[in-house]
């Protein structure tokens, strides 16, 4: 008895996966509910309406699944070609911090200006990325560590920037930078809720990275560096070129995170705008098993698991750092289910 | 400036970066273990995480201080042993799976606190390990306060790099972990079995990572609180890549951080007009820096991150 690798996934295994995923993993958390004295079957339906039963929590969750699509792209796009970024938290900073610099001293109308301020959020994503990209091909470092240290310098260059330089003198608490012109805030994509035309953007950009992935040069050449690098290179496809292109690419998605959150949601950068959006686009990404369609739905999954989670812990008092466990362990079982999907028991 | 070169000649920096070395010298040697054997434990920072917690809960509801170390250590081998069994006999990525672990972790960790201990405005806090005063030899002037004065668990991580060091090198488990870590094809036509051998390298080492963790609850300082571990498990991960899979490099490297840590640390209290920001990323920096400096050069292990499968190759 040993595995085989499937040539083909069938598509009814490849939906079945992440669906068995989750749903293991909602029954493991559901003991840790459980161990707080609240009937896990309970919370899940506190969850739920917490999350899509009204227009405002809808609204609100699809605001908080739309950074998520953002970076859970960033980190499907990488990793299809192995490159490791996990520094989707520090670009999405970044992104957010020249999004609100540049956002506070731009004179320019604003349909001119959203799209300049959007395109330097991507900017400064792609160059964040590209700096390990870089140390991995010229001194062969391992991009894990690195971009991870960068996410830890990058928030706290934020806090320095806030502190300093693009500090409020309006904002009375928690440093904050100046807030964006008025005119380059996102418009609201329903009427007196916080969900704003960034949503569609999102949408854009995953429907933009799948054709980039499955109709061009550039996303078979991605696919191939990913499979095998000694093959693709032996093909002549140039390793370091794809490379850097996966990273100013993935680096950007995420740095449009963040400029879409500043531009759409806070208007101003602090050091504390994003509760995990960087790392929990890796559990997005992983959840859709890499492909941009699937990363839509894994970024509306998770974002209803933390919406909801925050209304059920105000109803139970569960704590709603449940969240985070039932995420982290969709992470782990889809690793698992992934296995199950790609490789095939033969006799 | 004299006064940032006086803050060099204060024995009580050197004392510290022993101090601030400790988690590191346990987080390090916890890596090492692992990817000796030829496994990446990305799990090291949720997992610091949860020794960190697992202890200091333990001494919190009533326990002894080393019983709060081996809960800590016991946790950390669960979840080392969690990313083995993801890693090694089912061969899945070692990246993904390590970071699924430090999530899964350090959310448990942050659910558990909260659901067992009440928070007030203040995190509660227990009575920490107190540092030692060794009779006569504390005395001594300057090296005193430094080397004789630590907490027990400092010692324990001195002597871990020494019993780490032998191990590796002059043993015939070292051998085999070593071998395993470079060709487990060779392991297994010697009659060991590499699988096993990866399994209770990756538990050992992520019972140290915990130990490394709980440092930090339960001498350091005196209570958990959510992000404590503030990335010293990457470091740990960065400075195993500087000390070329080293026990000895390993405790050069960390106490070399630990110095510029402790340094910086003193140097924001005289330097003026500098945002104490830029303080804090230097330790981060300074970490890159070293794995350029050294990444080319590195001996990495042949079959680190290449799962191994029965009867393939």
């Amino acid at each position: 008895m040993r595995l085989e690798r499937r040539a083909h996934v069938p598509l009814h295994l490849a939906l079945t996966a992440p669906l068995a995923a989750v749903a293991v993993a909602l029954c493991l958390a559901g003991g840790l509910i459980a161990a707080a004295g609240v009937n896990p079957l309970s919370a899940y339906v506190e969850m739920l309406t917490g999350a899509l039963g009204s227009r405002r929590s809808v609204t609100e969750m699809l605001t908080r699944a739309t950074p998520l699509i953002l970076t859970g792209l960033a980190a499907a796009v990488a990793f299809r070609a192995r490159l490791w970024n996990i520094g989707g938290e520090g670009q999405f900073f970044i992104g957010a911090l020249v999004t609100a610099w540049i956002g506070h001293a731009l004179a320019v109308p604003g349909p001119i200006g959203i799209p300049i301020l959007m395109a330097a959020g991507m900017a400064a994503g792609a160059l964040l990325l590209a700096v390990p990209a870089y140390f991995r091909l010229r001194f062969s470092v391992d991009e894990v560590v690195t971009t991870l240290l960068l996410n830890f310098i990058v928030i706290l260059f934020v806090g320095m920037m806030v502190e300093g330089p693009l500090r409020d003198p309006m904002a009375f608490g928690w440093p904050s930078s100046v807030p964006v012109d008025g005119d380059f805030r996102l418009p609201d994509l329903v009427p007196r809720t916080r969900l704003h035309i960034g949503f569609l953007f999102a949408l854009a950009a995953a429907t933009i990275v799948w054709v980039i992935l499955a109709r061009t040069v550039f996303g078979a050449e991605t696919r191939a560096a990913g499979l095998n690098a000694q093959a693709a290179t032996f093909a002549g496809i140039s390793l370091p070129r794809t490379l850097m292109g996966v990273a100013l690419l993935s680096g950007a998605l995420a740095g449009l995170a963040g400029a879409v959150e500043v531009l759409g949601v806070t208007a101003a950068v602090t050091t504390t705008m994003s509760p995990g959006f960087g790392y929990a686009g890796i559990v997005v990404a992983m959840l859709a098993a890499l492909h941009p369609a699937g990363v839509v739905a894994a970024a509306i999954f998770v974002a209803t698991v933390f919406v909801g989670a925050d209304a059920m812990s105000r109803a139970t008092g569960v704590p709603s750092f449940i969240a985070d466990v039932i995420v982290a362990m969709c992470l782990l079982t889809m690793l698992v289910a992934l296995m199950v999907t790609t490789y095939r028991v033969r006799r | 400036m004299t006064e940032a070169l006086d803050l060099l000649l204060n024995t009580s920096l050197w004392a510290a970066v022993l101090r601030i070395a400790t988690p590191l010298i346990f987080g390090v040697l916890g890596a090492l273990l692992c990817e000796r054997s030829g496994v990446l434990n990305l799990g090291i920072e949720g997992i610091m995480t949860m020794g960190a917690m697992t202890g200091w809960l333990t001494v919190y509801l009533g326990g002894d201080l080393w019983a709060g170390l081996l809960v800590a250590a016991l946790s950390g081998s669960v979840m080392g042993l969690l990313h083995a069994m993801l890693t090694v006999p089912l061969g899945l990525s070692q990246h993904v799976s390590g970071l699924g672990i430090t999530l899964f972790a350090s959310a448990l960790s942050y659910y558990l606190y909260r659901l067992i201990v009440v928070v007030g405005d203040l995190p509660p806090t227990i009575e920490p390990f107190a540092p030692l005063s060794i009779p006569i030899l504390s005395q001594v002037p300057v090296l005193g306060p430094i080397l004789f004065s630590q907490t027990l668990p400092t010692y324990l991580a001195l002597l871990a790099v020494v019993v780490m060091a032998y191990t590796l090198a002059r043993t015939p488990l070292g051998l085999a972990i070593r071998m395993t870590g470079e060709n487990p094809h060779a392991v297994e036509a010697q009659g060991l079995n590499p699988i096993r051998i990866r399994i209770w390298s990756v538990v050992a080492g992520s019972a140290l990572m915990a130990v490394g963790g709980t440092f930090l609850t339960t001498a350091a300082f005196n209570s958990f609180f959510p992000e404590m571990v503030q990335g010293r498990g990457w470091i740990c991960i960065a400075l195993v890549v500087f000390a070329s899979w080293r026990p000895g490099k390993a405790l050069l490297g960390a106490l070399l951080f630990a110095f510029f840590d402790a340094y910086q640390l003193r140097l924001q209290t005289v330097v003026e007009d500098v945002p104490y920001q830029l303080f804090l990323m230097a330790p981060y920096v300074l970490s890159i820096g070293a794995l350029i400096l050294v990444a080319r050069r590195a001996r990495v292990p042949d079959a680190l991150m290449v799962p191994y499968r029965r009867g393939e190759r």
